[in-house]
């Protein structure tokens, strides 16, 4: 997996209304209007009333498409992003919970003990290749059903909050909350825009970058040319879980204020930001973009539900077809050897 | 260990084998020519999907499973193209494919039936199964097969025909020619993207019957991404199997077994959270343990 091409913005237009077309055929088939369906999406994205909205979807999944993207920058896939959110989530509640701080002390502890998770736990798929010669594609991936087990057990029972009957967590102290901006959106946003500017300018001025950008073009010539590539893949990976463990802390004190066993995977925002990556070749200003684009499907897609009654996983149908009508047609992702 | 070793166990384990053995056998036949089928996952949740599908309108498990194989080549088509004739990257390919299975499956259900996560009806008809008595009295292997559905057994007798074809016929040397060495095999006059095509589509065609197993064979249901890494622990076995199909028969044994012995302890009182990783983590030891640098060591 060398040589992750980079797209220029015309393909994904085309993919896109390419993805538009196929699936207004899928909506018209099922006995719905298209274009009212299309309609409704628009609106329930960009009105002005949904824009916090959109973007308050925005934060976790654009989080998870930088989770996605920088591996993929170096030519790794980390199909693990579940996994590490889960463990971010409620490794972000457990320790606003148990370690009582004052006042923002309290989030920022939490947040930074979350991202230290993730990004371990997603290191363990590295030390195993590396270790092992185990193909990170697929051990992140098991890995990622190991922990929404253990996770899921863990909030059912020695962590579940025995006075709601619920599989969740107690609720977190005010303290640890995030502080709320516009309606729902929450400090989370900044920082995951801060992070999305820290990878920007790592993958731009840094050595780091650099090098990461070299071992996606060829592996081997970075190697060949000083890169240290197991230390690299660990810290790939080790950056990719810590970002996945950042939003799932986010969205638990941000928006849930408890671990919730099953809230963090139901959006598949691992799924949505991986696709996004993909559709950038792991660039991330293209990738961001285009996971605010998938943000504002998905958002849309709720209003979509509402008016007219078409299931709005439509919405994961159109991003899968922009993916493969990108991979067939413009070579995305294409290997070079 | 004898009142661990229970009938109903060896037979819930045989059960937990049959899709992903015939995955697996796509996924060795896939790498073989050269495309590496990431999205056994994907194409198996499209042929439980149709499965239920068909037998819930004919009212027939037959038709169901054809049905499911008939869905599942059509879906195939991405992979056998896209990787040959549009020269797509195949990972790229496979993880778009197992997303649009997931939402194609999930839209369809609310869109045919008006439900959404898990589906079942009266009219459903599930596959029948074989009832052998004489095996009841083997212990073990015995009690595995003496009720098993005719996919299982077809599965175990489709090891032996991919294992024939692959190694004993002038197709699989062809087939295994393309892979190893596709300019080699097209300058002996093969036709390398043809075989591609076909092989992808075929093993289409084996994973449209697992999927027909996991929704028409246990139990007769559907629900929203059932397969549940079955898919991914079939490409797992093919890694473990090093492309073989009678090694990689003996990996999705194993991790049958670890199902089976799973679905035991939750009835002897471990929550059911923590079997269900079973597969997961036997997956991981045996591949940590094969530690070889295995040539499976796939792009990643």
């Amino acid at each position: 997996m060398s040589a992750v091409g980079r797209l220029r913005p015309p393909p994904a237009l085309v993919a896109i209304v390419f993805a538009v077309l196929v699936g207004g055929a899928l909506v018209l088939v099922s006995g719905a209007n298209p274009i009212q369906a299309y309609a409704a999406i628009v609106g329930g994205a960009l009105a002005p009333d949904n824009l916090p909205n959109t973007l308050n979807w925005a934060t976790p999944l654009v989080g998870m498409t930088l989770a996605a993207a920088i591996p993929l920058r170096g030519g790794m896939i980390n199909l693990g992003g579940d996994g590490q959110m889960v463990v971010g989530g409620l490794v972000g509640a457990t320790a606003s919970l148990l370690l009582p701080a004052p006042g923002p002390l309290a989030a920022t502890l939490a947040l930074i003990a979350a991202t230290v998770a993730g990004g371990l736990y997603a290191a363990l798929a590295a030390w195993g290749q590396i270790r092992f010669a185990i193909p990170m594609l697929i051990s992140s991936l098991l890995l990622s059903y190991t922990a929404v087990g253990i996770v899921s057990y863990l909030v059912r029972f020695p962590l579940r909050d025995t006075t709601t009957g619920l599989p969740q967590t107690a609720l977190v102290p005010v303290a640890a909350r995030l502080p709320t901006l516009v309606g729902p959106v929450n400090a989370g946003m900044l920082v995951i825009a801060a992070v999305a500017a820290l990878v920007i300018v790592i993958d731009r001025r840094a050595v780091i970058g650099y090098e990461l950008r070299m071992r996606g073009l060829n592996a081997r010539f970075a190697g060949y040319g000083g890169v240290r590539l197991d230390q690299q893949a660990l810290g790939a990976m080790f950056a990719s879980g810590a970002i996945a463990g950042l939003v799932g802390a986010i969205v638990v004190l941000g928006g849930q204020f408890r671990f919730i066993d099953g809230a963090l995977l139901t959006p598949a925002y691992t799924w949505s930001g991986l696709m996004a990556a993909l559709l950038a070749g792991g660039e991330p200003v293209g990738a961001i973009a285009a996971g605010l684009f998938f943000a504002a499907l998905q958002t849309g897609g709720f209003a979509m539900q509402r008016e007219t009654s078409v299931p709005r996983v439509l919405t994961l149908v159109l991003q899968a077809i922009v993916i493969l009508f990108l991979a067939m047609r413009h070579g995305l992702g294409k290997r070079s050897s | 260990m004898t009142d661990f070793l229970t009938p109903f166990l060896m037979q819930s384990a045989v059960q937990a084998i049959t899709p992903i053995l015939l995955a697996s056998l796509a996924g060795v036949l896939c790498g073989r020519v050269g495309v590496f089928n990431m999205a056994l996952e994907g194409q198996m949740l499209i042929g439980a999907f149709a499965a239920v599908v068909g037998s819930y309108f004919a009212h027939s498990a037959a038709v169901g499973v054809l049905a499911a194989i008939a869905a599942t080549i059509a879906f195939s088509l991405i992979l056998a193209y896209g990787a040959t004739v549009f020269r797509g990257d195949a990972v790229v390919i496979c993880i778009g494919m197992n997303l649009l299975a997931s939402g194609l499956t999930a839209y369809l259900l609310r869109a045919m039936f008006d439900v959404s996560g898990t589906f079942s009806d009266p009219s459903l008809v599930g596959l029948s199964r074989i009832r052998v008595p004489v095996l009841q009295a083997i212990p073990i292997l015995g009690w595995g097969f003496a009720r098993q559905t005719a996919i299982t057994w077809g599965a175990w007798v489709l090891v032996v025909i991919v294992t024939l074809l692959l190694f004993k016929t002038p197709t699989g040397l062809r087939l295994r020619g393309v892979g190893e060495e596709a300019d080699a095999a097209e300058t002996l006059g093969v036709d390398v993207r043809r075989y591609r095509v076909v092989t992808v589509l075929a093993s289409g065609a084996l994973v449209g019957l697992a999927g027909a197993q996991l929704s028409l064979g246990a139990v007769t249901v559907f629900a929203e991404d059932m397969t549940a890494g079955r898919g991914w622990i079939a490409v797992v076995a093919v890694m473990l199997g090093r492309g073989h199909p009678v090694y990689s028969a003996a990996a999705c044994a194993l991790f049958g077994f670890a199902d089976a012995v799973g679905l035991r302890l939750q009835g002897q009182g471990l929550p059911n959270q923590l079997t269900d990783i079973a597969p997961y983590v036997v997956t991981l030891a045996a591949l940590a343990l094969s530690h070889r640098r295995a040539r499976a060591a796939v792009s990643a």
